[in-house]
């Protein structure tokens, strides 16, 4: 066994020692509340391992920054929260149109506008899903507890690599700042994306996709000299705007996440076995949901927690399986109602679907979810 | 002597998107000829844009090259540059590009003094969208916002780069290459951030809304407004109001920011 690293970490602290742990070797960032602590560490930390620190004059500037850190050869992350996050839509579109795999950490606070600064919400899940503009892939991961921010965020830069699209943990504040046990590995998995065969090497063609629909990758400085541009752009990675080629690539942007996705779909069963009640929860508001779930079970009641890690791509036949035997679906979320749209369109009409929100800063308890499963 | 463009065109991707009269062409080929001269291996360049007419020129250059998003190209520039130093990093970018949506992060790179080249193709106009005011436009001259001229004054890039602290400032005319050659070298031998405010006159939208006449009209107009820095002394505050100097303007040394980073990590990791 690998001798172990035993921390009393935050969230935040957590997922800055899952990013070195992964190969991170360069942040750029902007202070914003509650995510500054993820910044913090990284320039204390990077520069004694020989990896690079900037503080960034904005959230624009952060993601610009780790996406050419990423073209020249790092693995990059920066970390926000929602008004910054909201500000580097633009650029995560740039990401994932330019196939750059890169990390955003959106340590979710109240919105919109300035909101709560400092106080817990999920309302940023479909920001995260939908934030830029135009049709594209999202790969979101959301931690429930101190030991998942440090996997998730392993995750993150290992699903990046290996899809070579931007990939976002979204981690309400409450995890962000709570604390517990965390046993760092000495080692972790980390991928890094493919290179090209020898014979595509010598002609390399930075967006030729194949069975797989992920295209290979090399570092500016490697000798291929390619171009990249957020314009819509044909194999070898220069503009083309014919109908044909444009119809392909944002087909492709899409499908290379969708078709992979069973690699990266990560979710946890809680009691759903036989659940007549399932809760889907996430976050830290399924930590919430699994007591109102023992609880409920203690009372007779049927329940179950789905609890999905990985947010999107959403774990369809994770919900559809976790719900076969539910007379009544629950989410609870820290927002107004985002990730139920998705398990009301995965479910149908057949099974009612009832509501938990809160928007007050404050989290959802679990007499509330509680009163829910067990309430008409 | 001659020196072979092609060697660094990427010839398929001609023709280029400029219009007749319009100097970017000529900026181009100066820039191509200063590197030449300084023999980089063209693997190791790299040539980042954000968006514009301008921007456009790194897709027809063979180099590493990044066309951004509408004026981030220091931002990406920066992160490439930090992560990896050994690269020669040059950015090009419109007065639109630079000076307007960019320029937070304009004097954020002049501030930092990272080892970057800028070179501002600055036409005074929104070229690519139509022919829009841009924060170079002259107060007073048109653009299709501006139909009844502009009110507003101008940035003069070159005085905002040294006040930013930008270590090598310089402004060129695209009617004397020969200058501008000479000035885009210097520029890219400065260990540290280096604008230069090169001029380019755009025939299509600037020219033909303030009834400038063609090119090399154009170019006269330019000439009048401008004057050499190294007969500054020799002239008037009158003959030199309203004028923007031309050549080498600034140029100092410090502490160079990938360098600083360096020393850094050998300070916390000698700990």
């Amino acid at each position: 066994m690998a001798s172990q690293n035993v921390k009393f970490l935050s969230g935040n602290e957590a997922c800055a020692e899952g990013a070195l742990a992964a190969g991170c070797r360069f942040f750029a960032g902007y202070p914003i509340s509650p995510s500054s602590e993820i910044a913090e560490k990284m320039s204390g930390r990077l520069p004694k391992i020989g990896g690079k620190f900037i503080q960034m004059e904005d959230e624009i500037a952060s993601i610009g920054a780790i996406i050419g850190a990423r073209l020249a050869g790092l693995k990059a992350m920066t970390a926000t929260s929602g008004p910054g996050f909201s500000l580097m839509q633009e650029n995560l579109g740039y990401a994932a149109m330019a196939e750059v795999p890169v990390v955003l950490v959106n340590v979710m606070r109240g919105g919109p506008s300035t909101g709560n600064p400092t106080g817990p919400s999920q309302s940023d899940v479909q920001q995260c899903r939908w934030g830029t503009h135009g049709d594209h892939p999202a790969v979101v991961l959301s931690p429930s507890t101190i030991a998942e921010a440090f996997q998730c965020t392993v995750h993150c830069f290992n699903f990046a690599e290996r899809l070579r699209t931007p990939t976002i943990l979204a981690m309400d504040e409450i995890v962000a700042h709570m604390r517990e046990k965390l046993s760092i590995p000495e080692t972790v998995e980390q991928v890094w994306a493919k290179g090209p065969s020898p014979e595509e090497r010598a002609s390399f063609k930075p967006y030729l996709a194949g069975e797989d629909l992920v295209p290979a990758w090399m570092n500016y400085g490697e000798g291929a000299r390619y171009h990249v541009t957020g314009l819509d752009h044909d194999e070898t990675g220069f503009p083309s705007l014919t109908a044909a080629n444009m119809e392909y690539l944002h087909r492709r942007l899409v499908d290379k996440v969708e078709k992979n996705k069973k690699e990266i779909l990560l979710y946890e069963n809680h009691r759903t076995e036989d659940a007549e009640v399932l809760v889907v929860a996430y976050g830290s508001t399924a930590r919430s949901a699994k007591r109102a779930v023992n609880e409920a079970r203690e009372k007779g009641v049927k329940a179950g927690l789905f609890r999905p890690v990985t947010l999107y791509p959403i774990p369809e036949e994770g919900i559809l399986t976790a719900a076969r035997t539910a007379k009544k679906v629950v989410v609870p979320e820290m927002n107004l109602g985002q990730y139920v749209l998705e398990v009301e369109r995965i479910l149908g009409k057949g099974v009612p679907v009832a509501r938990v929100n809160l928007v007050n800063g404050e989290p959802i308890t679990p007499a509330s979810i509680l009163s829910a499963i067990v309430g008409g | 002597m001659s020196m072979d463009y092609f060697q660094y065109l990427r010839k398929e991707r001609m023709p280029h998107i400029w219009c007749p009269g319009c100097g970017h062409g000529t900026i181009m080929k100066s820039l191509l000829r200063a590197i030449d001269k300084l023999k980089w291996n063209q693997d190791d360049v790299v040539v980042v844009s954000g968006i514009g007419c301008s921007s456009r020129t790194p897709g027809y250059l063979d180099f590493n090259t990044l066309h951004t998003t509408h004026g981030r190209a220091l931002a990406f520039a920066t992160g490439v540059k930090f992560a990896n130093p050994r690269l020669h990093v040059v950015v090009v970018s419109g007065d639109g590009d630079a000076m307007a949506i960019g320029g937070n992060h304009f004097i954020h790179a002049c501030r930092r003094n990272i080892e970057i080249t800028l070179v501002v193709f600055n036409n005074n106009i929104y070229g690519m969208t139509g022919g829009q005011a841009s924060p170079t436009t002259f107060t007073g001259a048109r653009g299709t916002t501006a139909p009844y001229g502009a009110i507003e004054q101008p940035f003069d890039v070159c005085a905002l780069a040294q006040g930013s602290g930008a270590t090598f400032v310089a402004r060129a005319l695209d009617l004397d290459a020969v200058a501008m050659d000479r000035i885009i070298l210097a520029a890219l031998q400065n260990k540290g951030f280096s604008v230069v405010d090169a001029w380019s006159q755009c025939t299509t939208y600037f020219g033909r809304q303030n009834k400038w006449g063609d090119a090399s009209e154009m170019m006269d107009r330019y000439k009048a407004l401008t004057y050499n820095v190294k007969l500054a002394d020799k002239m008037t505050a009158e003959e030199k109001a309203g004028k923007y100097p031309v050549g080498i303007l600034h140029q100092v040394q410090r502490p160079e920011f990938c360098e600083e980073y360096d020393k850094l990590c050998a300070r916390v990791q000698g700990q």
